[in-house]
Order: structure tokens, then C-alpha cells, then sequence
């Protein structure tokens, strides 16, 4: 435990170095791929919740990155154009309003999504999760009004109280913030009795029931509150790419998810960050060598699944422990 | 009969298709006693069972809590009424140690799993109860052992740990002598004798001596229908269940 502890540390002090170096040198899109990974770490940490902790296994986290990326997108080019919205409200330029924004309208899909889905387990689940993402997706594509298949620019990034989210390094330190605070929560939940009856569902559902905890209630809870936070980074990752498209609705969206969460170790804090970092190093070191990188992680989530089930946390720190 | 049963089955009947797997069974279980439930394979124990705990749904007939009828419950709201099952092979959580186990039954009795921010190894209402239960048991040096690594008995103690933190009024043990050797069947009979004074048992078990040292009164169930019921003298004496069931080990 004290082990997992110290590489926890490591690697949340890496990720805060790597980018100050890269200034120091000049290296700019050093900072872009830094803060690439705070944000799908960030994305994959809501799905940890899902997934890692009540064994929730969602294949269409898409949709709620997605909805995080157009509450940025949508809100903004409001702002800028001018032309109000329903109820009259103009949009918003500010992240923390379109955090807000994100993170509800995220977890009322949830909510929906969830109440219909967690009536089934297992592989009609993970389909029925899929079918709801990619039914957002075809709406996302035939819904002129904001760009239809093309997609959204966001001409300028949304702004955060005393910091100019234009230069690299600002922007990185929000989603670094954010991920930071995000995965303290998530630490807080795990340990929490709200957790612990999670991660007994995700063991053993029907005894859970028979002591007395609904585990409905607790999964739904923890589906709501997923999509919540895979949203708040959609909405970072729209800032990002200055750029929203349905892409990020797509089935990839949601498999890349997945996989983030496999690669770095299933319900461990730190695994979607490890994992995360591991997909966009490999997408960088790789994809400079063959356009088939994908080819090769391919390969190498192989190796993963069948050698080190605990993923990147697995190897470092050994098996989890549950106190 | 006076005395208000603490369980009351009546009338219960359940079919698969053609097979009627529970035949019109009635059974009450009284403050303070132990009764067990015996039948051969196929009897129709598990199907009863299930019922009693709310996995099935009766076709018809009711079942009484302490006096409430408790037919349309789910499992969980059973459980919350007082029914504390046992189960025969699988454990409550797997990865958690034998004392997250109970701390997690502490925590449903306490109906209180939506507090998302207090660390549950620091909230002593919930370790110090949780370990007391672990101790009435025999498990407190083990409790930090994962429920998965223990041996079969000690995850038959954590079971009954479990039933403890809840504050069952009725225990539904399903089969705890299974798979045990005898030494560990004399313990936990020597256990089971005292449970009966925090609540009534209702023991479905293959094994006859600990049912003849512990049962208060024994059903006999065959093919989904109870054939007799009475004192352990009464059931060995008994020429139908001696054709039935018992045959040459009576």
C-alpha cells in the first residue's frame, strides 16, 4: 500500500515537471501532450468509477464526453456570436460555467442511460451502453444547427478566472488542477461507505442485496457520477483541440476509454493516469515510426489482458489491496 | 402455539412448468428455537429457500416477518426487516478482509451507504461493532485476512459474523455444516446452540447429527411438499420419513 502510494507521488509529480521542462526548452507541444493526458486521465478516472470500482463496464462514456464537448463548444460560439439560446441565456466563455453546465447536462443523460441500462449486466450492458452512445452520435452528425458532421471550431479557448488559457502551460496547470482534484475525490469515494458498498456490488451483487444494501441505487449513483466527471474533461478536451466534432460521441471514444483503464489497472487511483500516459506516449513514440501504431498497442493491451491483468499499477505496485 | 412465530409460512406453492417444486408448504418458526429443514437432493429445499429470502417469487401463499407480511418484498427490504441468510458457498465480498466484510453488514444496518467522503477504516462505529461481531465468532485474529483467503470453516464464521452485525430476527442458515470436517462441525454445532438466543434459526443442513443435537423440531420436505413435522424423536419414529428420506441411516 505504501508503495502505491510512493508511485502515485511519482507519477503525479512527473506529470507536473515534464511540462515546466518543456517550457524551460521550448517545447511546446511537450506541453500539449502532457495536458493531452491530464485530460483522457481525467476522462478515464470517470470511468474508473464505472467501471473500475462497481464493475460497470460502459461502452458509451463517449456520449458523455461528448456532451462535456459541446457544452464548450456550443456555449462559447454563443458567447462570441451573440445570438442567445433557449431561456434567452447567451452562453458562456467561462469554464467554470461550462463545467457546470457539462457536468449536469451529463448527469441527467446519465441518469437516464443508466436507469435503463443497469436494469442488465454483463455483455447487454456493455451493448445497450453502446446503442444510447451511438444513437447521440447520429444526432450529433444530423443536427445542422452546430455543424452537423463537420463538426465546431471554438475560435478562442474558454477562459478561467486569472489565467490566460491561450499559452500551453496555463491551460495545462487547469486540467492538471482538475485531474488532481478529481482523483482526490475519487480516493475519498473509494474509502467511503458509499464505496465500499460499491466495490461489494461489483463482487457479489446478490449477497450485497441480501444484507440489506439496493444495488441499484448504488450502481445508478455511480453511473450518474461517472458521467459527470468524463464530461467535465470532454469540456477540456474541446478547449484543447479548439475543435468539437461527433468523433468524440464515436464507439473509438468509448473503447479508447476502456482500454486507458485496462492498460493503466482496473480501479486503481492512479491506473487511468498510467494508463493514459502509456496510450499517448506509445501513440507518439509509435505513431512517429508506422501509421499502424495502433497495430501495436494492439499488441501490447494483448500482452496486458493476458500477462499483467493489473496493467501499469499491477506491475509497479502489486496486486490491490482493499484494507 | 400461542407464542407469535418470529417467521410464518403459509400455503406456499411455486411451479417450474410442469414440476411443482414447492407444494402448498406451511412452516413457522418460534422465538428462541432452532428448526430444521431436511430433504433429499431435489427436494425443493433451495426453491423454498429462495422464496423465503425473496430471490423467487412465490405463485402462491405468504410469508410473515414478525407478524408482517413480507411476500412483495425484495431481497434487500427482507433483509432489512431481519432476515439474515447465509449462504453456502459465496462471500459477501471476496476481496475485502473478513473485516470489511462485516463492517459493510454493520453499515446496511445501519442504512447508511450515500456518505461519500468519511473513510470507512476511520468511522469507528462501524470497526469497533464490526470487530465485537468478529470476536463473538472466533475470528478476531483473522480479520484482515481477505474473505477470499480464508479456510471454508472461518468463512462459515465470517457468515454468521455478518448475520450478527445485522441484527436478524430470523437467521436463515443454509446448509453451514457443508464441506466441513468434524471438529469444525462440533464447534460450530456447540455455536449454533447458543445463536438460537439472539434469534431463532431456521436450519436447512445434511447433516443429521448436528440436526438431531440442535433442531427444537424438524420438517421433513419431499418433493416440494412437507410430510412431517415434530420433535427430533417424533421425526426419527416417524414411518413415512422413514421411507421417505431417512432409511437405514435412522
Amino acid at each position: 500500500m505504501k508503495r502505491e502510494v510512493s508511485i502515485n507521488a511519482a507519477m503525479a509529480l512527473a506529470l507536473l515537471a515534464v511540462p515546466i521542462i518543456a517550457l524551460q526548452m521550448g517545447q511546446t507541444f511537450t506541453i500539449t501532450l502532457a495536458t493531452r493526458i491530464a485530460i483522457l486521465a481525467l476522462a478515464a478516472t470517470g470511468l474508473n468509477l464505472a467501471l473500475g470500482l462497481g464493475g460497470l463496464v460502459s461502452f458509451g462514456h463517449a456520449a458523455f464526453f461528448g456532451i462535456g464537448g459541446y457544452a464548450a463548444g456550443i456555449l462559447s460560439a454563443h458567447a462570441l456570436s451573440g445570438e442567445p439560446m433557449i431561456f434567452g441565456f447567451e452562453g458562456s466563455q467561462a469554464m467554470l460555467t461550462i463545467w457546470l453546465v457539462a457536468a449536469v447536462i451529463a448527469g441527467l443523460v446519465g441518469l437516464g442511460i443508466g436507469a435503463v441500462s443497469l436494469r442488465t449486466s454483463g455483455v447487454y450492458f456493455i451493448m445497450i451502453t453502446l446503442a444510447f452512445a451511438q444513437m447521440i452520435f447520429y444526432f450529433a452528425i444530423s443536427w445542422p444547427a452546430y455543424g452537423g458532421e463537420d463538426g465546431l471550431s471554438i475560435a478562442v479557448r474558454n477562459k478561467f478566472p486569472g489565467l490566460n488559457t491561450m499559452r500551453p502551460m496555463e491551460f495545462f496547470l487547469v486540467a492538471y488542477g482538475l485531474l488532481m482534484l478529481t482523483l482526490g475525490l475519487f480516493g475519498l469515494i473509494r474509502s467511503s461507505r458509499f464505496g465500499a458498498a460499491l466495490q461489494a456490488v461489483r463482487q457479489n451483487d446478490v449477497r450485497v442485496a441480501s444484507i440489506g444494501i439496493k444495488p441499484f441505487p448504488i450502481r445508478l449513483t455511480a453511473f450518474v457520477l461517472s458521467a459527470m466527471i468524463t464530461a467535465l474533461a470532454g469540456a477540456l478536451y474541446a478547449d484543447l483541440n479548439r475543435f468539437v466534432s461527433p468523433s468524440m460521441f464515436s464507439w473509438h471514444m468509448s473503447g479508447e476509454l476502456i482500454v486507458l483503464i485496462i492498460l493503466g489497472g482496473t480501479g486503481r487511483l492512479f491506473g487511468p493516469l498510467a494508463g493514459a500516459a502509456l496510450y499517448v506516449i506509445l501513440e507518439f513514440v509509435l505513431g512517429g515510426i508506422t501509421e499502424r501504431w495502433q497495430f501495436f498497442l494492439g499488441l501490447i493491451l494483448l500482452a496486458v489482458v493476458l500477462f499483467a491483468r493489473g496493467g501499469v499499477m499491477g506491475l509497479l505496485a502489486g496486486k490491490a489491496r482493499h484494507g | 402455539m400461542a407464542e407469535t412465530a418470529v417467521l410464518e409460512i403459509n400455503g406456499l406453492e411455486k411451479s417450474f412448468g410442469a414440476l411443482k417444486a414447492t407444494d402448498g408448504v406451511s412452516l413457522t418458526l418460534r422465538p428462541g428455537e432452532i428448526h430444521a429443514l431436511i430433504g433429499p437432493n431435489g427436494a425443493g429445499k433451495s426453491t423454498l429457500i429462495h422464496q423465503i429470502c425473496g430471490t423467487l417469487r412465490q405463485d402462491k401463499g405468504s410469508i410473515h416477518l414478525s407478524g408482517r407480511d413480507v411476500s412483495a418484498l425484495s431481497v434487500a427490504e427482507r433483509a432489512r426487516l431481519g432476515l439474515g441468510r447465509t449462504f453456502q458457498i459465496s462471500s459477501l465480498a471476496g476481496e475485502f478482509s473478513a473485516l470489511r466484510n462485516v463492517m459493510l453488514a454493520v453499515q446496511a444496518r445501519q442504512g447508511s451507504s450515500f456518505r461519500f467522503f468519511k473513510p470507512v477504516m476511520k468511522d469507528a462505529s462501524l470497526v469497533d461493532a464490526a470487530m465485537e461481531r468478529l470476536g463473538r465468532v472466533g475470528l478476531a485474529d483473522r480479520a484482515h485476512v481477505p474473505a477470499a483467503e480464508l479456510s471454508h470453516g472461518e468463512k462459515r464464521q465470517l457468515e454468521i459474523a455478518i448475520a450478527l452485525a445485522l441484527d436478524v430476527r430470523a437467521f436463515l442458515l443454509d446448509e453451514p455444516m457443508a464441506g466441513m470436517g468434524p471438529e469444525g462441525s462440533k464447534t460450530l454445532t456447540r455455536f449454533l446452540d447458543g445463536l438460537r438466543q439472539e434469534a431463532p434459526i431456521l436450519l436447512v443442513e445434511h447433516d443429521m447429527d448436528a440436526v438431531y443435537a440442535l433442531a427444537d423440531r424438524i420438517s421433513v420436505l419431499v418433493y416440494g411438499r412437507i410430510i412431517a413435522t415434530g420433535t427430533v424423536d417424533e421425526i426419527r419414529n416417524d414411518p413415512t420419513v422413514r421411507t421417505a428420506y431417512l432409511g437405514d441411516h435412522a
